[in-house]
């Protein structure tokens, strides 16, 4: 069975994900499966009977689309078809914070350990890393950074709100330098 | 100067020991060239024609003494002993080895410094005024809020991965030292009825293939809220630049594609859920940052030192460096010096590692141990006495800082080009030499005044071409490397493009077509006026017929 990374841990991933081409007679009649928004758009009422339906978002797709159903789906996937291909992190903060998205956020497509941290400061909990890695070894990724500077969805708060208090604990260089 | 903390130093740290990993990985065949590129690239490291290039940030062009030894030693260490200072008062070595990166990265976290972002597509270096804190026009003091977008900016997790590369200017002062109109965001620190900071913000300027300059899409926003802007800004930016094509992947492009005023109520709209929010800046957080950056322990001295008035009136030679080098500082008695990177026959920019610590040695006897690097690419020593400044003249002398011609047409500002650049079309220093030959009187140098002559080996106009008021750009010809030459460029609050004069030329006569231009300009002045005055009122033909001409005749 294919692998996910989701809460900082690999598991099993059940899920099925259909090509941006996909047609309602594609969607298998049981398991869960991702649908491309478009498909979702046009078979809404079909798809939320038959259920374990999440839907995934090409780059250029607005999340606002999704903004009336995010309480309905359990799983909403963002698709990065390049590494250098930025849009889907705004696209996974506006998901969570503006449209209060609280299910399953994953990442697919050209997913790799270097940008794991980054997306889940950005509100991805799940990363469908690419096929040809091995995922337990991606997990490294996720532990680059403790946190950054600025706020985020992970990070509600930027460092300047937690300074006073945290630095004056801090001190010890082990605390902050676990990788020397 | 800005002083890490704790956490500061964690993230340079943290980030060493990623790209450690990353580079052991990528030598080790566990990464692609292609998965190899963005991940150095963010960290400085390009891939250049003889050898990586590594690109070192200096925030704000700010730098310690401790902070210049260092790259001092990682200059001789690792490189070939000198170091060359960009336009972007960046520092960037150009002979390291992909191995000794990490070591590098290291040694420089050592002194809280780091090439974090320094190249790649995302949010770049800030930049600011090299006079911040010290000049007399200065409104409000543009380094803390410098550090606070160094900070927001720095692993930026939502911006990391941008259409394309981003450059933020500050600047605080009436007169723009910072080259704000062409930046991708330029701010202006300005104070509001109630003596509140807020920023002026200008979208969408920028040289390279598609100059432009700059629009103002809002007046004042609150210093509380500066970070919530800029985040609506790359919200936008990030979700509809292009991605389709790297030359229209700026941001200057989608300003210019939605225009000025709907990209501005695109921002609006997307502050409007940000304002208030998280990244909110708290009171005691620009405190805490300004603090940082309090003035020195002045002493109070008389506005002229009578030494010191005696010294120029005497010599010559000190006084026309006086002249040239020399800024007035807002506390009486001090002065701000510029050491001059344009010595002929040496790269525009270059310094060695003996000379990085010989003004390293000055900066801690004459200037309270600090530096700041110009975005014209010479370094500043920005609070000396105006007794000492004699004595600095004369060791400068010695060390071949101390040419007098900052502002005039030799204080060229020159990218690596040919001679480094894997991207260039032609070479910029020999050039930028052979015109310094050609006008190496200094007599003459003066008379013709102030010139801004900029030059980029290709049109991704690193060398600022479009904005000097005479501009030289590279260009390939069948295989073979011409100059084109444009002229009315301008920088500053009134910053404006130049105009290409005609066919471009060839490198040897290149030398012969500058005098010419100047021909021009010193039959044509009017009393007082500069090169670039004239170019505005005569417009560009007489040069050009006077160019022209005569290159028939030769
Ligand atoms: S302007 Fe062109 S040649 Fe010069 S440094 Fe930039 S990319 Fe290289």
């Amino acid at each position: 069975m294919p692998k996910l990374i989701k809460h900082d841990r690999v598991i099993d991933d059940a899920w099925t994900l259909l090509g941006a081409d996909a047609a309602a007679g594609d969607v298998p009649a049981t398991g869960p499966v991702l649908v491309p928004l478009r498909l979702w758009q046009a078979e809404r009422s079909a798809l939320l009977a038959r259920g374990e339906i999440g839907v995934w978002l090409a780059p250029d797709e607005e999340p606002a689309k999704l903004a009336a159903d995010v309480a309905q789906l359990p799983v909403i996937a963002v698709d990065f078809p390049k590494f250098g291909d930025g849009r889907g992190f705004s696209t996974a903060r506006l998901l969570r914070e503006r449209y209060g998205f609280a299910g399953e956020l994953r990442a697919v497509g050209d997913i790799f350990r270097d940008q794991l941290f980054y997306l889940r400061e950005c509100g991805f909990d799940a990363f469908a890393v690419r096929s040809d890695l091995d995922p337990e070894r991606e997990l490294a990724g996720l532990t680059a950074f403790d946190r950054v500077y600025t706020a985020s969805t992970h990070t509600p708060h930027p460092w300047f709100r937690e300074r006073v208090t945290r630095v004056a604990e801090a001190a010890p260089r082990d605390v902050w330098f676990p990788c020397g | 100067m800005y002083r890490y903390d704790a956490f500061d130093r964690s993230i340079v740290h943290r980030r060493v020991a990623e790209f450690r990993n990353q580079t052991r990985r990528f030598l080790a065949g566990e990464l692609t060239e292609d998965e190899f590129r963005p991940l150095r690239l963010r960290n400085g490291l390009y891939i250049q024609k003889h050898a990586p290039m590594l690109r070192i940030a200096i925030p704000y062009g700010l730098l310690s003494t401790r902070q210049l030894r260092a790259l001092a030693t990682i200059a001789r260490r690792y490189d070939r002993g000198y170091g060359h200072f960009t336009t972007r008062q960046n520092l960037q070595l150009n002979w390291p080895a992909l191995v000794d990166v990490p070591e590098i990265l290291n040694d420089l976290a050592e002194v809280e410094m780091h090439a974090i972002q320094t190249s790649g597509n995302c949010i770049r270096n800030t930049t600011s005024d090299h006079f911040a804190g010290v000049a007399a026009d200065e409104i409000v003091d543009p380094r803390p809020y410098c550090e606070l977008i160094r900070q927001w900016s720095t692993l930026n997790p939502e911006f990391s991965f941008l259409p394309r590369k981003f450059k933020i200017a500050v600047s605080g002062a009436t007169t723009d030292r910072a080259a704000t109109l062409v930046h991708d965001i330029g701010l202006h620190a300005l104070r509001g009825e109630d003596g509140g900071v807020g920023f002026r913000v200008i979208v969408g300027g920028g040289l390279g293939r598609t100059p432009m300059v700059g629009h103002v899409i809002h007046d004042f926003v609150p210093e509380a809220e500066l970070l919530n802007y800029l985040d609506a800004i790359l919200r936008v930016y990030n979700r509809y630049g292009r991605r389709d094509n790297i030359y229209k992947a700026r941001i200057k492009i989608l300003v210019k594609e939605r225009t000025p005023t709907r990209f501005a109520e695109e921002v609006e709209a997307e502050w409007a859920h940000l304002a208030g929010g998280p990244n909110t800046v708290p009171e005691g957080e620009i405190a805490r940052l300004a603090a940082h950056f309090e003035a020195p322990a002045y002493e109070s001295l008389p506005p002229v030192d009578s030494g010191y008035r005696a010294a120029r009136a005497d010599n010559r030679a000190f006084e026309r460096w006086v002249e040239r080098n020399v800024f007035a500082h807002k506390v009486p008695g001090y002065a701000a010096v510029t050491l001059s990177l344009k010595k002929t026959g040496v790269p525009p920019g270059d310094v060695t590692s003996e000379q990085m610590e010989a003004i390293a040695d000055l900066a801690d006897t004459l200037s309270f141990g600090e530096l700041r690097v110009s975005h014209e690419q010479n370094l500043i020593l920005s609070d000396v006495r105006q007794r000492d400044l004699f004595e600095l003249w004369s060791s400068l002398r010695t060390l071949g800082l101390a040419t007098p011609n900052i502002g005039l047409l030799t204080d060229i500002i020159c990218c690596p080009g040919g001679d480094f650049c894997s991207l260039a079309n032609a070479k910029s220093i020999p050039i930028a030499e052979a015109i310094q030959r050609q006008f190496d009187d200094l007599d003459y140098l003066h008379d013709i005044g102030e010139l801004d002559l900029n030059i980029s080996g290709c049109m991704n106009a690193c060398g600022h071409h479009h904005v000097g008021n005479i501009g030289i750009l590279g260009v390939d010809k069948n295989g073979a490397e011409w100059y084109q030459v444009s002229i009315g460029g301008a920088q500053g609050k009134h910053a404006a493009l130049g105009k290409v004069i005609g066919p471009s030329f060839a490198a040897h006569q290149m030398p012969a077509v500058i005098a010419r231009l100047i021909n021009v300009y010193i039959a044509r002045r009017s009393e007082e006026e500069t090169f670039s005055d004239t170019v505005r009122r005569v417009g560009i033909e007489p040069f050009k017929e006077h160019v022209y001409a005569e290159a028939h005749q030769a």
